[in-house]
């Protein structure tokens, strides 16, 4: 019974790190290249590569916004209403904070949860003001603060496959949700 | 017997498994992709007191505070780029990620390692990204300059350090742009304005590190300009200085820019906190910027 219980666990150990070893190589482009740290709403501290396998949908707000933000996130919801059920788990639905300092995790996850975005595939991120500007280059987004609590920025919706490469994105509100989402299912369906 | 050799195998995969995991482990995270070689900069740095100046863009009474920094007093040349590539392979032409910089970066150099042939190694080096500039400044322990930075500097001509009210001084700055393959000729050789800084004009635009804070997509020159379905608080954004063509273009250009677009008259200077060392050496000659406009 011993010699059996090793044996399973030798083999599972072995399996697990040779999964991990078979990764292939990221592509030059993917955004999982990034070596800056994050913090989710859960309190959690990883690197953006924590997201990889997944189809990601990424826009960038703060929470104090009372202009577009609250358009973007209805956006949100409404890609994430026409991902298909199955797919959501292979989902995750992340928005970046550009008000690292107000949005801090508690923060965060009280947005979440009012706005009614508590499952597990909605990500809410924040990070220090230097990783969030390089975050904000990759998404080639414009964002400026203006004052204490506002920020101008530009309204942009991205897709990335589950290797970090950018494969869609929209800009302004009021976006196709449809499409979004229907590059969304076709991600998910080919990965 | 039998049960010391499995204890023996499952140990030594569990021992090979935890290497092969820490071979994969991310390497200590700075705030910014790799943490470049350190190098030393040539360039000399000239104390700007800071101030408060009025931006291009913004609302009418903004004034913006920006505090005492160092500049470089020249754009990074062709040779000290060379010098950055061989410390740090990862920003060479054919190591670098495309995340980081387009196809295009360092696309005349002969060689990983090479510059182009015939290319002054004083002159400015172009053709690279936001975040390839960004990391040579980490390495030589600087810092990209902030636009408001960069702007407060370029108000100056050779004689004040505020020469928006003069009538020549934007058109002489777009004249100076219009030439055709300034890039291509060394640093230092035409004449340094108020503070003691070259080349803000002559040879190549600049990258700034917050680039990305200009909102504006078309002609915004005139102040009703408001793109709402593009840019939240997008009226924050209409220019103040109608008449300073010159700051129009230098805006625009930045408003086209992506962090990885590489260009070939577009490459950069470096700038730093000005630290109380640097307050207390730095020549007395200039004055506290006044913010009139």
């Amino acid at each position: 019974m011993k010699q059996l219980f090793f044996i399973l666990a030798a083999g599972f150990l072995f399996f697990s790190c040779k999964e991990n070893t078979a990764k292939k190589e990221l592509p030059s482009d993917s955004i999982f290249h990034l070596t800056t740290q994050w913090q989710d709403q859960r309190s959690q501290s990883y690197r953006l590569d924590a997201l990889r396998g997944k189809t990601l949908v990424v826009v960038m707000i703060y929470t104090s916004c009372k202009a577009t933000c609250p358009l973007l996130v209805a956006d949100m919801k409404k890609i994430e209403k026409q991902i298909k059920p199955d797919y959501l788990n292979k989902t995750s639905l992340v928005l970046v904070t550009i008000d690292p300092e107000t949005d801090t995790p508690e923060h965060l996850a009280e947005f979440a949860k009012t706005g009614g975005m508590d499952a597990s595939h909605w990500v809410f991120l924040r990070s220090n003001e230097a990783a969030t500007q390089e975050f904000a280059n990759v998404l080639s987004m414009k964002y400026k603060k203006i004052s204490p609590i506002d920020f101008s920025h530009s309204n942009i919706i991205s897709v990335f496959n589950p290797d970090g490469e950018l494969i869609l994105q929209e800009e302004g509100t009021g976006i196709n949700a449809e499409k979004v989402a229907g590059t969304v299912n076709e991600t998910v369906k080919d990965s | 017997m039998k049960i010391h050799f499995i204890h023996i195998i499952a140990f030594s995969v569990v021992v090979w498994c935890a290497s092969c995991n820490r071979q994969e482990a991310p390497p200590d995270a700075g705030s910014h992709t790799l943490q470049p070689e350190q190098l030393s900069s040539q360039a000399e740095m000239v104390l700007i007191p800071g101030g408060a100046y009025k931006p291009f863009y913004g609302s009418d009474t903004a004034m913006v505070k920006v505090k005492p920094f160092l500049i470089d007093e020249r754009p990074v040349t062709n040779g000290e780029f060379l010098e950055f590539v061989k410390a740090n392979p990862q920003w060479q032409r054919s190591q670098v990620k495309r995340l980081y910089a387009d196809t295009n970066y360092l696309h005349n150099w002969v060689g990983d390692t090479i510059l182009p042939k015939g290319i002054n190694k004083d002159a400015p080096v172009t053709q690279l990204s936001w975040y390839a500039a960004k990391a040579y400044a980490m390495a030589v322990g600087k810092r990209l300059p902030l636009l408001d930075e960069w702007e407060l500097v370029a108000m100056a001509d050779e004689t004040v350090a505020n020469a928006r009210q003069k009538k020549s001084y934007s058109d002489r700055i777009v004249n100076l742009y219009l030439v055709k393959n300034r890039q291509y000729n060394a640093v230092k050789q035409s004449p340094p304005n108020y503070w003691g800084v070259y080349n803000l004009f002559d040879l190549v635009w600049e990258w700034t590190d917050d680039f990305n804070s200009v909102l504006v997509t078309g002609d915004a020159r005139s102040g009703d300009y408001s793109d709402n379905n593009l840019f939240c608080a997008g009226s924050a954004t209409s220019a103040t200085d109608v008449l300073n063509y010159a700051a129009f273009m230098r805006f625009s250009m930045r408003a086209g820019l992506k962090a990885h677009y590489t260009v070939g008259n577009l490459g950069f200077r470096c700038a730093k906190d000005a630290d109380e060392q640097s307050l207390l050496t730095a020549p007395k000659k200039r004055d506290l910027l006044r913010a009139e406009d």
